[in-house]
Protein backbone atom coordinates (compact mmCIF):
# COMPACT_ATOMS: atom_id res chain seq x y z
CA UNK A 1 0.00 0.00 0.00
CA UNK A 2 1.05 3.54 -0.32
CA UNK A 3 0.32 5.38 2.52
CA UNK A 4 0.27 2.48 5.74
CA UNK A 5 -2.46 2.67 7.60
CA UNK A 6 -4.37 4.56 5.36
CA UNK A 7 -6.06 2.29 3.43
CA UNK A 8 -6.29 0.74 -0.16
CA UNK A 9 -7.83 2.74 -2.84
CA UNK A 10 -10.87 2.11 -5.45
CA UNK A 11 -9.78 2.13 -9.03
CA UNK A 12 -12.44 2.94 -12.01
CA UNK A 13 -12.27 2.29 -15.56
CA UNK A 14 -15.67 3.91 -16.44
CA UNK A 15 -16.88 6.43 -18.56
CA UNK A 16 -18.04 10.55 -18.12
CA UNK A 17 -21.05 10.00 -16.53
CA UNK A 18 -20.03 7.32 -13.77
CA UNK A 19 -16.86 9.19 -13.14
CA UNK A 20 -18.29 12.18 -12.51
CA UNK A 21 -20.40 10.53 -10.45
CA UNK A 22 -17.73 8.39 -8.23
CA UNK A 23 -15.44 11.19 -8.26
CA UNK A 24 -18.15 13.19 -6.15
CA UNK A 25 -18.06 10.97 -3.56
CA UNK A 26 -14.39 11.42 -3.30
CA UNK A 27 -12.81 7.85 -4.22
CA UNK A 28 -10.56 9.80 -6.59
CA UNK A 29 -7.07 9.78 -6.04
CA UNK A 30 -3.87 11.38 -7.33
CA UNK A 31 -0.62 11.12 -6.33
CA UNK A 32 2.30 13.07 -5.88
CA UNK A 33 3.42 12.22 -9.96
CA UNK A 34 -0.28 13.09 -10.90
CA UNK A 35 -0.61 9.34 -11.24
CA UNK A 36 -4.49 9.09 -11.08
CA UNK A 37 -6.52 5.89 -9.73
CA UNK A 38 -9.31 6.28 -12.58
CA UNK A 39 -8.90 5.86 -16.17
CA UNK A 40 -11.96 7.88 -18.11
CA UNK A 41 -13.08 6.53 -21.00
CA UNK A 42 -15.04 7.87 -23.81
CA UNK A 43 -14.97 7.62 -27.93
CA UNK A 44 -11.48 8.63 -28.02
CA UNK A 45 -9.94 5.90 -25.76
CA UNK A 46 -8.19 3.36 -27.81
CA UNK A 47 -8.81 -0.41 -26.50
CA UNK A 48 -5.08 -0.44 -26.23
CA UNK A 49 -5.06 2.20 -23.36
CA UNK A 50 -8.35 0.50 -21.66
CA UNK A 51 -5.64 -2.60 -21.50
CA UNK A 52 -3.04 -0.90 -20.57
CA UNK A 53 -5.09 0.94 -17.59
CA UNK A 54 -6.53 -2.43 -16.73
CA UNK A 55 -3.20 -4.48 -15.95
CA UNK A 56 -1.64 -1.13 -14.22
CA UNK A 57 -4.75 -1.37 -11.54
CA UNK A 58 -4.82 -4.89 -11.25
CA UNK A 59 -1.06 -5.04 -10.60
CA UNK A 60 -1.00 -1.90 -7.86
CA UNK A 61 -0.18 -2.58 -4.88
CA UNK A 62 -2.68 0.44 -3.46
CA UNK A 63 -6.02 -0.60 -5.26
CA UNK A 64 -8.33 -3.21 -3.74
CA UNK A 65 -11.32 -2.47 -5.64
CA UNK A 66 -11.39 -2.23 -9.26
CA UNK A 67 -14.83 -0.84 -10.83
CA UNK A 68 -15.30 -0.83 -14.28
CA UNK A 69 -18.33 -0.48 -16.36
CA UNK A 70 -20.30 -3.47 -17.74
CA UNK A 71 -20.05 -2.36 -21.54
CA UNK A 72 -16.41 -1.70 -20.90
CA UNK A 73 -15.80 -4.84 -19.42
CA UNK A 74 -17.23 -6.51 -22.62
CA UNK A 75 -14.11 -4.91 -24.98
CA UNK A 76 -11.61 -6.08 -22.77
CA UNK A 77 -13.57 -9.66 -21.87
CA UNK A 78 -10.24 -11.71 -23.05
CA UNK A 79 -8.65 -9.80 -19.68
CA UNK A 80 -11.28 -10.47 -17.29
CA UNK A 81 -11.60 -13.71 -17.92
CA UNK A 82 -7.61 -14.59 -17.77
CA UNK A 83 -8.06 -12.42 -14.61
CA UNK A 84 -8.01 -14.63 -11.37
CA UNK A 85 -6.86 -12.97 -8.64
CA UNK A 86 -9.31 -12.31 -5.63
CA UNK A 87 -7.24 -9.10 -5.01
CA UNK A 88 -7.94 -6.26 -6.59
CA UNK A 89 -11.54 -6.97 -6.80
CA UNK A 90 -13.04 -6.63 -9.92
CA UNK A 91 -16.53 -5.08 -10.25
CA UNK A 92 -18.79 -5.42 -13.05
CA UNK A 93 -20.98 -1.66 -13.09
CA UNK A 94 -23.77 -0.64 -14.85
CA UNK A 95 -23.13 2.94 -17.04
CA UNK A 96 -25.76 5.59 -17.56
CA UNK A 97 -26.90 4.29 -20.81
CA UNK A 98 -26.83 0.66 -20.31
CA UNK A 99 -28.75 -0.31 -17.60
CA UNK A 100 -26.94 -3.72 -15.67
CA UNK A 101 -27.15 -6.78 -17.52
CA UNK A 102 -26.93 -9.57 -14.62
CA UNK A 103 -26.69 -12.16 -17.68
CA UNK A 104 -23.06 -10.61 -18.71
CA UNK A 105 -21.57 -10.77 -15.31
CA UNK A 106 -18.78 -13.31 -15.51
CA UNK A 107 -18.89 -13.88 -11.39
CA UNK A 108 -22.33 -13.85 -11.89
CA UNK A 109 -22.87 -16.30 -14.47
CA UNK A 110 -20.77 -18.50 -12.25
CA UNK A 111 -22.87 -17.77 -9.32
CA UNK A 112 -26.07 -18.53 -11.64
CA UNK A 113 -24.47 -21.95 -12.84
CA UNK A 114 -23.82 -22.87 -9.20
CA UNK A 115 -27.43 -22.38 -8.30
CA UNK A 116 -28.91 -24.28 -11.57
CA UNK A 117 -26.44 -27.09 -9.70
CA UNK A 118 -27.17 -27.08 -6.55
CA UNK B 1 -5.09 -55.69 -8.15
CA UNK B 2 -2.92 -56.08 -4.71
CA UNK B 3 -0.17 -56.38 -6.71
CA UNK B 4 -0.39 -53.08 -8.65
CA UNK B 5 -1.99 -50.79 -6.61
CA UNK B 6 -0.01 -50.72 -3.30
CA UNK B 7 3.27 -49.08 -2.20
CA UNK B 8 6.64 -50.93 -3.08
CA UNK B 9 8.39 -51.56 0.66
CA UNK B 10 9.62 -54.99 2.23
CA UNK B 11 7.57 -57.11 3.67
CA UNK B 12 8.47 -56.73 7.38
CA UNK B 13 7.02 -55.83 10.51
CA UNK B 14 8.09 -52.99 11.62
CA UNK B 15 7.15 -51.72 7.57
CA UNK B 16 3.41 -52.93 8.62
CA UNK B 17 3.59 -50.77 11.64
CA UNK B 18 4.43 -48.23 9.68
CA UNK B 19 2.03 -48.69 7.48
CA UNK B 20 -0.79 -48.88 9.73
CA UNK B 21 0.25 -45.62 11.63
CA UNK B 22 -0.31 -44.02 8.18
CA UNK B 23 -3.13 -45.75 7.51
CA UNK B 24 -4.67 -44.07 10.47
CA UNK B 25 -3.34 -40.51 9.70
CA UNK B 26 -4.68 -40.82 6.14
CA UNK B 27 -8.16 -42.01 7.74
CA UNK B 28 -7.82 -38.65 10.37
CA UNK B 29 -6.99 -36.12 7.68
CA UNK B 30 -9.63 -37.56 5.62
CA UNK B 31 -12.40 -37.06 8.21
CA UNK B 32 -11.28 -33.41 9.35
CA UNK B 33 -10.84 -32.52 5.45
CA UNK B 34 -14.42 -33.42 5.16
CA UNK B 35 -15.06 -31.47 7.92
CA UNK B 36 -13.79 -28.35 6.24
CA UNK B 37 -15.21 -29.08 3.08
CA UNK B 38 -18.69 -29.10 4.74
CA UNK B 39 -18.42 -25.40 6.64
CA UNK B 40 -16.35 -23.67 3.53
CA UNK B 41 -19.85 -25.57 1.64
CA UNK B 42 -21.97 -23.69 4.13
CA UNK B 43 -20.20 -20.54 4.32
CA UNK B 44 -20.55 -20.65 0.07
CA UNK B 45 -23.85 -21.00 0.04
CA UNK B 46 -24.34 -17.92 2.52
CA UNK B 47 -22.54 -15.87 0.10
CA UNK B 48 -24.18 -16.74 -2.87
CA UNK B 49 -27.30 -15.93 -1.81
CA UNK B 50 -26.76 -12.42 -0.69
CA UNK B 51 -24.28 -11.80 -3.91
CA UNK B 52 -27.58 -11.84 -5.80
CA UNK B 53 -29.36 -9.99 -3.83
CA UNK B 54 -26.76 -7.48 -3.57
CA UNK B 55 -25.65 -7.81 -7.28
CA UNK B 56 -29.88 -7.28 -8.37
CA UNK B 57 -29.87 -3.94 -5.11
CA UNK B 58 -26.69 -2.72 -6.63
CA UNK B 59 -28.34 -2.35 -10.30
CA UNK B 60 -31.35 -0.34 -8.75
CA UNK B 61 -28.92 2.02 -6.58
CA UNK B 62 -26.57 2.71 -9.57
CA UNK B 63 -29.73 3.41 -11.67
CA UNK B 64 -31.27 6.22 -8.74
CA UNK B 65 -27.73 7.43 -8.43
CA UNK B 66 -27.72 7.50 -12.59
CA UNK B 67 -30.91 9.70 -12.00
CA UNK B 68 -29.74 12.48 -9.69
CA UNK B 69 -26.94 12.72 -11.74
CA UNK B 70 -29.19 14.04 -14.34
CA UNK B 71 -31.21 15.75 -11.73
CA UNK B 72 -28.01 17.79 -10.84
CA UNK B 73 -26.40 18.34 -14.50
CA UNK B 74 -30.29 19.87 -15.40
CA UNK B 75 -29.71 22.23 -12.18
CA UNK B 76 -26.35 23.13 -12.42
CA UNK B 77 -27.00 24.30 -16.50
CA UNK B 78 -24.33 22.73 -18.53
CA UNK B 79 -21.85 20.54 -17.32
CA UNK B 80 -20.02 20.37 -14.09
CA UNK B 81 -18.17 17.16 -14.48
CA UNK B 82 -14.29 19.41 -15.48
CA UNK B 83 -14.56 20.71 -11.88
CA UNK B 84 -14.78 17.31 -10.50
CA UNK B 85 -12.04 16.21 -12.53
CA UNK B 86 -10.04 18.86 -11.84
CA UNK B 87 -10.69 18.47 -7.96
CA UNK B 88 -9.20 15.48 -7.51
CA UNK B 89 -6.79 14.89 -4.92
CA UNK B 90 -6.31 12.53 -1.83
CA UNK B 91 -8.84 10.11 -2.01
CA UNK B 92 -11.36 10.54 0.96
CA UNK B 93 -12.98 7.24 0.20
CA UNK B 94 -10.54 4.54 0.79
CA UNK B 95 -10.98 0.52 1.39
CA UNK B 96 -9.99 -1.32 4.81
CA UNK B 97 -8.60 -4.88 3.70
CA UNK B 98 -8.99 -7.01 7.00
CA UNK B 99 -9.10 -11.24 6.94
CA UNK B 100 -12.22 -13.73 7.81
CA UNK B 101 -11.23 -16.86 8.46
CA UNK B 102 -13.52 -19.62 7.90
CA UNK B 103 -11.89 -23.06 8.90
CA UNK B 104 -8.55 -22.13 7.86
CA UNK B 105 -9.62 -20.15 4.86
CA UNK B 106 -8.80 -16.79 4.76
CA UNK B 107 -11.41 -14.56 3.14
CA UNK B 108 -10.63 -10.96 2.00
CA UNK B 109 -12.65 -8.50 3.78
CA UNK B 110 -13.18 -5.06 2.54
CA UNK B 111 -14.74 -2.22 4.59
CA UNK B 112 -15.48 0.93 3.33
CA UNK B 113 -13.46 4.32 5.22
CA UNK B 114 -14.14 7.57 5.09
CA UNK B 115 -11.33 10.47 5.93
CA UNK B 116 -13.25 13.76 6.51
CA UNK B 117 -14.51 15.89 3.72
CA UNK B 118 -13.00 16.86 0.07
CA UNK B 119 -12.82 19.91 1.03
CA UNK B 120 -13.19 21.17 -2.68
CA UNK B 121 -16.01 19.03 -3.42
CA UNK B 122 -18.30 19.95 -0.78
CA UNK B 123 -18.10 23.89 -2.99
CA UNK B 124 -18.96 22.41 -6.02
CA UNK B 125 -22.23 23.77 -7.68
CA UNK B 126 -21.59 26.94 -5.42
CA UNK B 127 -22.76 28.87 -7.89
CA UNK B 128 -26.07 27.24 -9.24
CA UNK B 129 -27.65 23.57 -8.28
CA UNK B 130 -25.32 22.75 -5.24
CA UNK B 131 -28.76 21.02 -3.51
CA UNK B 132 -28.81 18.62 -6.80
CA UNK B 133 -25.18 17.85 -6.55
CA UNK B 134 -25.08 17.12 -2.68
CA UNK B 135 -27.85 14.48 -3.99
CA UNK B 136 -26.00 13.30 -6.28
CA UNK B 137 -23.04 12.64 -3.80
CA UNK B 138 -25.01 11.04 -1.04
CA UNK B 139 -26.58 9.06 -3.77
CA UNK B 140 -23.18 7.84 -5.30
CA UNK B 141 -22.09 7.43 -1.74
CA UNK B 142 -24.46 5.22 -0.89
CA UNK B 143 -23.76 3.31 -4.25
CA UNK B 144 -19.99 3.05 -3.34
CA UNK B 145 -20.70 1.47 -0.03
CA UNK B 146 -22.65 -0.76 -2.04
CA UNK B 147 -20.20 -1.42 -3.97
CA UNK B 148 -17.60 -2.04 -1.62
CA UNK B 149 -19.56 -4.54 0.15
CA UNK B 150 -20.47 -6.62 -3.13
CA UNK B 151 -16.99 -6.57 -4.01
CA UNK B 152 -15.68 -8.14 -0.37
CA UNK B 153 -19.10 -10.57 -1.35
CA UNK B 154 -17.39 -11.13 -4.40
CA UNK B 155 -13.82 -11.70 -3.55
CA UNK B 156 -15.16 -14.03 -0.53
CA UNK B 157 -17.17 -16.16 -3.43
CA UNK B 158 -14.34 -16.67 -5.92
CA UNK B 159 -11.63 -17.52 -2.98
CA UNK B 160 -13.69 -19.82 -1.33
CA UNK B 161 -14.79 -21.45 -4.99
CA UNK B 162 -11.00 -22.03 -5.17
CA UNK B 163 -10.58 -23.37 -1.32
CA UNK B 164 -13.37 -25.82 -2.08
CA UNK B 165 -11.57 -26.99 -5.04
CA UNK B 166 -8.63 -28.07 -3.81
CA UNK B 167 -10.27 -29.18 -0.45
CA UNK B 168 -12.65 -31.55 -2.74
CA UNK B 169 -9.68 -32.69 -4.82
CA UNK B 170 -7.80 -33.80 -1.11
CA UNK B 171 -10.73 -35.63 -0.11
CA UNK B 172 -10.94 -37.71 -3.51
CA UNK B 173 -7.42 -38.01 -3.41
CA UNK B 174 -6.78 -39.51 -0.27
CA UNK B 175 -10.43 -41.25 0.10
CA UNK B 176 -9.72 -43.12 -3.83
CA UNK B 177 -6.36 -43.25 -4.01
CA UNK B 178 -4.22 -43.14 -0.82
CA UNK B 179 -6.18 -45.30 0.98
CA UNK B 180 -6.90 -48.17 -1.33
CA UNK B 181 -3.26 -48.32 -2.00
CA UNK B 182 -2.38 -48.35 2.52
CA UNK B 183 -5.00 -51.10 2.63
CA UNK B 184 -3.46 -52.90 -0.12
CA UNK B 185 0.11 -52.83 0.96
CA UNK B 186 -1.29 -53.65 4.45
CA UNK B 187 -2.67 -56.82 3.04
CA UNK B 188 0.10 -57.43 1.18
CA UNK B 189 2.36 -57.19 3.84
CA UNK B 190 0.29 -59.78 5.89
CA UNK B 191 0.03 -62.50 3.60
CA UNK B 192 4.00 -62.07 2.80
CA UNK B 193 4.40 -62.13 6.44
CA UNK B 194 1.84 -65.14 6.92
CA UNK B 195 3.84 -66.95 4.45
CA UNK B 196 7.27 -66.37 5.91
CA UNK B 197 5.34 -68.39 9.24
CA UNK B 198 4.14 -70.96 7.05
CA UNK B 199 7.67 -71.82 6.02
CA UNK B 200 9.16 -71.31 8.86
CA UNK B 201 7.07 -73.65 10.55
CA UNK B 202 7.69 -76.26 7.73
CA UNK B 203 11.66 -76.06 8.03
CA UNK B 204 10.96 -76.72 11.81
CA UNK B 205 9.02 -79.87 11.08
CA UNK B 206 11.71 -80.73 8.76
CA UNK B 207 14.63 -80.02 10.76
CA UNK B 208 12.87 -82.14 13.67
CA UNK B 209 12.17 -84.65 11.80
CA UNK B 210 15.66 -84.90 10.09
CA UNK B 211 16.90 -85.07 13.64
CA UNK B 212 15.08 -88.10 14.76
CA UNK B 213 15.84 -89.70 11.84
CA UNK B 214 19.81 -88.91 12.60
CA UNK B 215 18.90 -90.10 16.26
CA UNK B 216 17.34 -93.81 14.83
CA UNK B 217 20.07 -94.37 12.92
CA UNK B 218 23.05 -93.30 15.28
CA UNK B 219 20.63 -95.47 18.12
CA UNK B 220 20.83 -98.43 15.80
CA UNK B 221 24.49 -98.41 14.93
CA UNK B 222 25.20 -98.19 18.64
CA UNK B 223 22.71 -101.28 19.35
CA UNK B 224 25.09 -103.12 16.96
CA UNK B 225 27.83 -102.06 18.26
CA UNK B 226 27.21 -103.28 21.54
CA UNK B 227 25.93 -106.20 20.61
CA UNK B 228 29.10 -107.13 19.15
CA UNK B 229 31.33 -105.87 22.06
CA UNK B 230 28.63 -108.52 24.16
CA UNK B 231 29.33 -111.11 21.52
CA UNK B 232 32.99 -110.65 21.97
CA UNK B 233 32.87 -110.80 26.20
CA UNK B 234 31.08 -113.56 25.65
CA UNK B 235 33.50 -115.37 23.94
CA UNK B 236 36.05 -114.83 26.80
CA UNK B 237 33.39 -115.70 29.37
CA UNK B 238 33.68 -118.93 27.85
CA UNK B 239 37.50 -119.13 27.70
CA UNK B 240 37.40 -117.98 31.50
CA UNK B 241 35.63 -119.73 34.28
CA UNK B 242 33.02 -117.81 36.37
CA UNK B 243 31.18 -115.45 34.98
CA UNK B 244 31.59 -111.67 35.76
CA UNK B 245 28.65 -110.71 38.09
CA UNK B 246 29.28 -106.95 36.68
CA UNK B 247 29.61 -107.73 33.13
CA UNK B 248 26.18 -109.95 32.94
CA UNK B 249 24.51 -107.10 35.00
CA UNK B 250 25.31 -104.53 31.97
CA UNK B 251 24.46 -106.56 29.65
CA UNK B 252 20.72 -107.39 31.31
CA UNK B 253 20.34 -103.46 31.52
CA UNK B 254 21.59 -103.06 27.90
CA UNK B 255 19.31 -105.90 26.86
CA UNK B 256 16.43 -103.89 28.77
CA UNK B 257 17.22 -101.10 26.89
CA UNK B 258 17.24 -101.95 23.45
Amino acid sequence: MAEPGQGSLIAMIVDQDSATGLLLTGVGHSDLRKRTNFLIVDDKTTQSRIEEAFREFTTREDVAVLLINQVIAATIRHLMDAYNKPVPAILEIPSKDAPYDPSQDSVLQRVRFMFGEA
Amino acid sequence: MSTQNRYTCTPTVSVLGVMKARLGGATKGHSLLKKKADALNMRFRQILKKIVDTKEEMGRVMKASFFTLTQAKYACLGDFKHTVFDSVDQASIRVRASTDNVAGVKLPKFESLKEGQGSKLGLIGLGSGGKQIQECRKSFMKAVDLLVELASLQTAFLTLDEAIKTTNRRVNALEHVVKPRLENTIAYIKGELDELEREEFFRLKKVQSNKKKHQLAAEALEKARLAALAAEKEQEEQDKPGPSPILAAIKKVANDFY
